[in-house]
């Protein structure tokens, strides 16, 4: 009784409001800038881009982006350690950073008034930052804080970063974002000196502002602060193609928690990665991942998790916009009183059923629908807006990828999604990582014994 | 030269910040449920919460009762089972939540204001409020979720330490109580015992609907009617008994195999209502509350590079809900970093900030009130809580102004009153912590 027979309606409702108002620019040093109109409040949200996160790195030195980014708070040549936050603060602003494998990006939300705020500061600490070894002897301390309390002590997270590490063996996506712990506590001054002056430059950074403001006044604002700027040589970057898999990976991580965990990954491609004449594979996968996992109606919900009673709670993700070859993941809780092989066995059922069965024009139609009305509530978040842009920008793609979304998804049939699970969800490039709970007794943990070796 | 300029940019630009909120229609329905309404008319959506007294403050004797029966709503109505409700909104994009806390349970629904999808969401949402059907075998399933849950609770450290907390917070009162129960209370729950809960507490009379979206005031108005037009009249819930202050401090140890130990100190706050709501609220976020340039930010992260992340807030709740201050540290140093944390607020209580100090909080504040009403979902929320608590239509209005009137001597005076750094609860959950003391 309950269902659409077709999308005409969601066609109809398209035009008019994906239609969004952006302008881009690139400064003469390089810089470039893309504002994206939303004149719904008198806010901006201003972030900057930078082409560098931890898949830049290699061992010894893994997590320095993400402790430089901690730095850049740390002072200029015009600013004292932490003023940056308290000048922003002041003009009624919130800012944070954050770090990705493929990126590190910075952002200001502030009244539209006070963009120059923004600008004046980024340009600054774009080129002049100081790195203090004292500042950076605490602040290792910090991002170590940091690591103890995201991974060492999070069961989850400490099996994710293992399974990262067994899945890819020459891609730098094995090592995770903040770093190994040893890695954390011998980063010297020099190190992150040689990091900043190799990728702080305006033609490797995207600003990306979003919010009610004119593009033009933003542009001047830009030339103003951004374009005195020089720029830099930025290395090229080594491939660093992750080896072919020849046979399936499994690992179990042995962590003081309560509940075991699944998690298993497939090597994929992503729109960066995927062969030209295979375009549409990504997309197909999207839309595999959300017959999966496309929120409460979908297969995982209905099936493993209200009929079969298998998990107590599973997703499924894919890899659409990496820069390198990625891995769609499954992950999850086995139900009280199953186990994870009882798990794998039922995520391997429904991958067998993609791979044998079209994908009914019902399910299809659902993940459609839903894909157009996440583009409609999207546009809620300014915020949203303008890191879609900054990510594709920054992982080497057009912004323009993210409008024509909607457009690629709404274009995969049945038979794409049977004919990617068929090609892509094979054993030989697998990777299953288990946790297995040690007892929570408030014995001595393993991982304290690891630690003392490194302080 | 540089700074100097910012401090005289900002003082020539602060008059012209002032942006009113958005405008709050409100009305109560035919029975009884009280709506707070803003036309938001750019996107073609609309996002609507039904918010009921309904929390775990009304678990009486069986904690997890609220959040069990709030968890249970889509899971089965007299005409739909589980999957026919997950479809119903998926099929045209519609996105339904519930939630439940110490106080209130929410539901709330995003769908698109296209006349087809709009109308399925809005039935689908109708019948899942007022036709609950609470099935056996949805229920079991549920309650194996709701005891995983607990257990995932016991391989978290600051989990552990946050129920800890409330237990010897609140002692007897009903704010002791976790949402998520306990083990043996979630076991002995029985369907009927739901549908006795929601029978009590699912009615017009204990709601709030808020709307916020692209629909004109009638339309709106037939939403709200519509939506409670099941639901029985009913009474308000029973005023909360009042929260009996600590006598004298409390040290909780508990060993937890971790690298970091979780310090949760704290003591009774402030309610809703409070009058020292705005001194308390600006001095707080001069001490604790402004992330990166706080004072115990400032004193435990900058300066001594102990945690990742510190902070203390007041939760105002319906009767008073806790002052809290939280962080991790490495084991070795939780004794230092637990004497900085509190050094730093009897000197804050002793001598109150600088007028520096609340000049650059208030720029921030209320420099920043436009980014806090700046999307259809944040306006959701400020409603929820406005009609909820029962605030003033105003509220948004004249935040600035009363966040401008505060002094120095404001804040000093309601810390001394009502903050004691000599009767804390202090929680402590880590690995070497026990044998340190």
């Amino acid at each position: 009784m309950l269902k659409l027979k077709n999308l005409a309606w969601l066609a109809l409702l398209l035009p008019g409001i994906v239609q969004a108002q952006v302008s881009e620019f690139e400064l003469d040093n390089g810089l470039k800038l893309i504002v994206k109109e939303d004149h719904r409040a008198p806010v901006v949200v201003s972030q900057i881009w930078y082409k560098v996160g931890s898949s830049y790195e290699y061992n010894g030195i893994t997590g320095i982006s993400h402790v430089l980014e901690h730095m850049m708070f740390k002072g200029t040549e015009n600013l004292e350690p932490n003023e940056f936050s308290q000048i922003i603060a002041r003009n009624g602003g919130e800012q944070n950073a954050f770090t990705g494998r493929d990126y590190t990006a910075y952002f200001q939300k502030l009244h539209k008034d006070r963009l120059e705020v923004s600008f004046k500061h980024e340009a600054d600490r774009m080129r002049n930052l100081i790195i203090e070894p004292a500042e950076l002897l605490k602040e290792r301390d910090v991002v170590a804080e940091e690591r103890r309390m995201r991974t060492e002590d999070n069961p989850q997270s400490l099996l994710r970063e293992h399974f990262n590490a067994a899945a890819f063996m020459s891609s730098p996506y094995d090592h995770p974002i903040i770093g190994w712990m040893s890695d954390i506590q011998h980063y010297e001054a020099d190190d992150l000196r040689e990091w900043y002056q190799m990728w702080y430059a305006p033609n490797n950074a995207t600003v990306v502002v979003a919010g009610d403001v004119e593009p033009k006044a933003v542009l001047e604002l830009a030339k103003q602060y951004f374009g005195p700027l020089k720029p830099e040589i930025i290395a090229e970057l080594k491939p660093r193609v992750e080896v072919a898999q020849r046979g399936i990976r499994e690992i179990k991580v042995k962590a003081p928690a309560e509940l075991p965990y699944l998690m298993m990954g497939w090597k994929v491609p992503g729109v960066t990665t995927v062969a030209e004449k295979n375009s549409w594979e990504p997309y197909a996968l999207e839309v595999l991942a959300g017959i999966l996992d496309g929120g409460n109606s979908a297969r995982f919900a209905k099936e493993l998790v209200r009929e079969q009673q298998v998990a107590t709670s599973i997703g499924a993700g894919n890899s659409l916009f990496s820069r390198l070859k990625d891995l769609f993941l499954v992950a999850g809780t086995p139900a009280n009183g199953k186990t994870v092989d009882d798990l794998e066995v039922a995520v391997r059922e429904q991958l067998e059923r993609l791979k044998q069965t079209p994908v009914s024009s019902e399910e299809l139609d659902r993940v459609k629908a839903q894909v157009v009305a996440e583009t409609v509530y999207e546009k809620d978040s300014v915020f949203y807006q303008a890191m879609q842009i900054g990510m594709l920008e920054t992982i080497g793609l057009d912004w323009m990828v993210g409008e024509q979304y909607v457009d690629n998804i709404k274009a995969v049939t049945a038979e794409q999604v049977q004919a990617v699970a068929n090609k892509y969800f094979v054993d030989d490039s697998l990777t299953i990582a288990e946790l297995v709970p040690l007892p929570l007794d408030g014995s001595r943990p393993v991982s304290n014994a690891g630690d003392a070796h490194v302080r | 030269m540089f700074a100097r300029f910012f401090v005289f940019f900002f003082t020539l630009l602060s008059a012209g910040l002032s942006w009113a909120g958005p405008e709050i229609q409100h009305w109560t329905t035919d029975n009884k449920a009280r709506v707070y309404f803003v036309p938001a008319p750019e996107l073609p959506m609309v996002d609507i919460s039904v918010v009921f007294d309904a929390g775990a403050a009304r678990d009486a004797e069986q904690p997890g009762k609220a959040k069990m029966t709030a968890a249970m709503l889509d899971e089965g109505t007299d005409s739909m089972n589980a999957d026919d409700i997950a479809s119903a909104f998926a099929n045209v994009g519609a996105k339904f939540g519930a939630s439940s806390e110490r106080d209130m349970a929410v539901f709330s629904l995003r769908t698109l204001t296209e006349k087809q999808a709009f109308e399925q969401a809005i039935d689908t949402y109708t019948k899942v409020l007022s036709k609950p059907a609470f099935p056996q075998s949805a229920f079991d399933r549920i309650q194996q979720t709701l005891l995983t849950g607990l257990q995932a609770e016991n391989q978290s450290p600051q989990a552990i330490a946050t129920r800890s907390f409330y237990e010897n917070l609140y002692d007897q009162h009903p704010y002791s109580v976790m949402p998520a129960g306990n083990a043996d209370s979630v076991q002995q729950l029985t369907p009927a015992d739901l549908q006795a809960f929601y029978d009590r507490y699912y009615v017009s009379s204990n709601a709030v609907v808020v709307i916020v979206g692209a629909l004109d005031r009638k339309q709106a108005e037939a939403v709200a009617s519509r939506l409670t037009s099941g639901l029985a009249t009913g009474k308000p819930a029973e005023t909360l008994p009042e929260v009996k202050p600590m006598q004298q401090s409390q040290l909780i140890n508990k060993s937890f195999p971790s690298t970091q130990t979780t310090i949760v100190m704290g003591q009774t706050g402030i309610s809703r209502d409070d009058p020292d709501y705005f001194p308390l609220y600006v001095g707080n976020h001069i001490l604790g509350g402004s992330g990166l340039v706080s004072q115990l930010s400032d004193e435990l992260r900058e300066k001594r590079g102990l945690t990742y992340g510190v902070y203390s807030y007041f939760k105002p709740m319906q009767q008073k809900g806790p002052y809290q201050f939280a962080l991790q540290t490495r084991n070795e140093k939780a004794q230092e970093a637990l004497t900085v944390l509190k050094n730093t607020l009897k000197k804050f209580i002793e001598t109150g900030p600088t007028e520096a100090e609340l000049t650059a909080a208030k720029q921030n504040i209320t420099g920043g009130f436009a980014l806090r009403v700046d999307s259809n979902s944040k306006i959701a929320d400020y409603l929820a809580m406005i009609g909820f608590y029962d605030l003033p239509l105003d509220y948004l209005d004249s935040f600035n102004d009363k966040v401008e009137a505060v002094t120095v001597a404001d804040i000093k005076q309601a810390f001394e009153r009502r903050v004691n750094a000599e009767t804390m609860l202090t929680v402590l959950v880590g690995g070497e912590t026990t044998e340190t003391e």
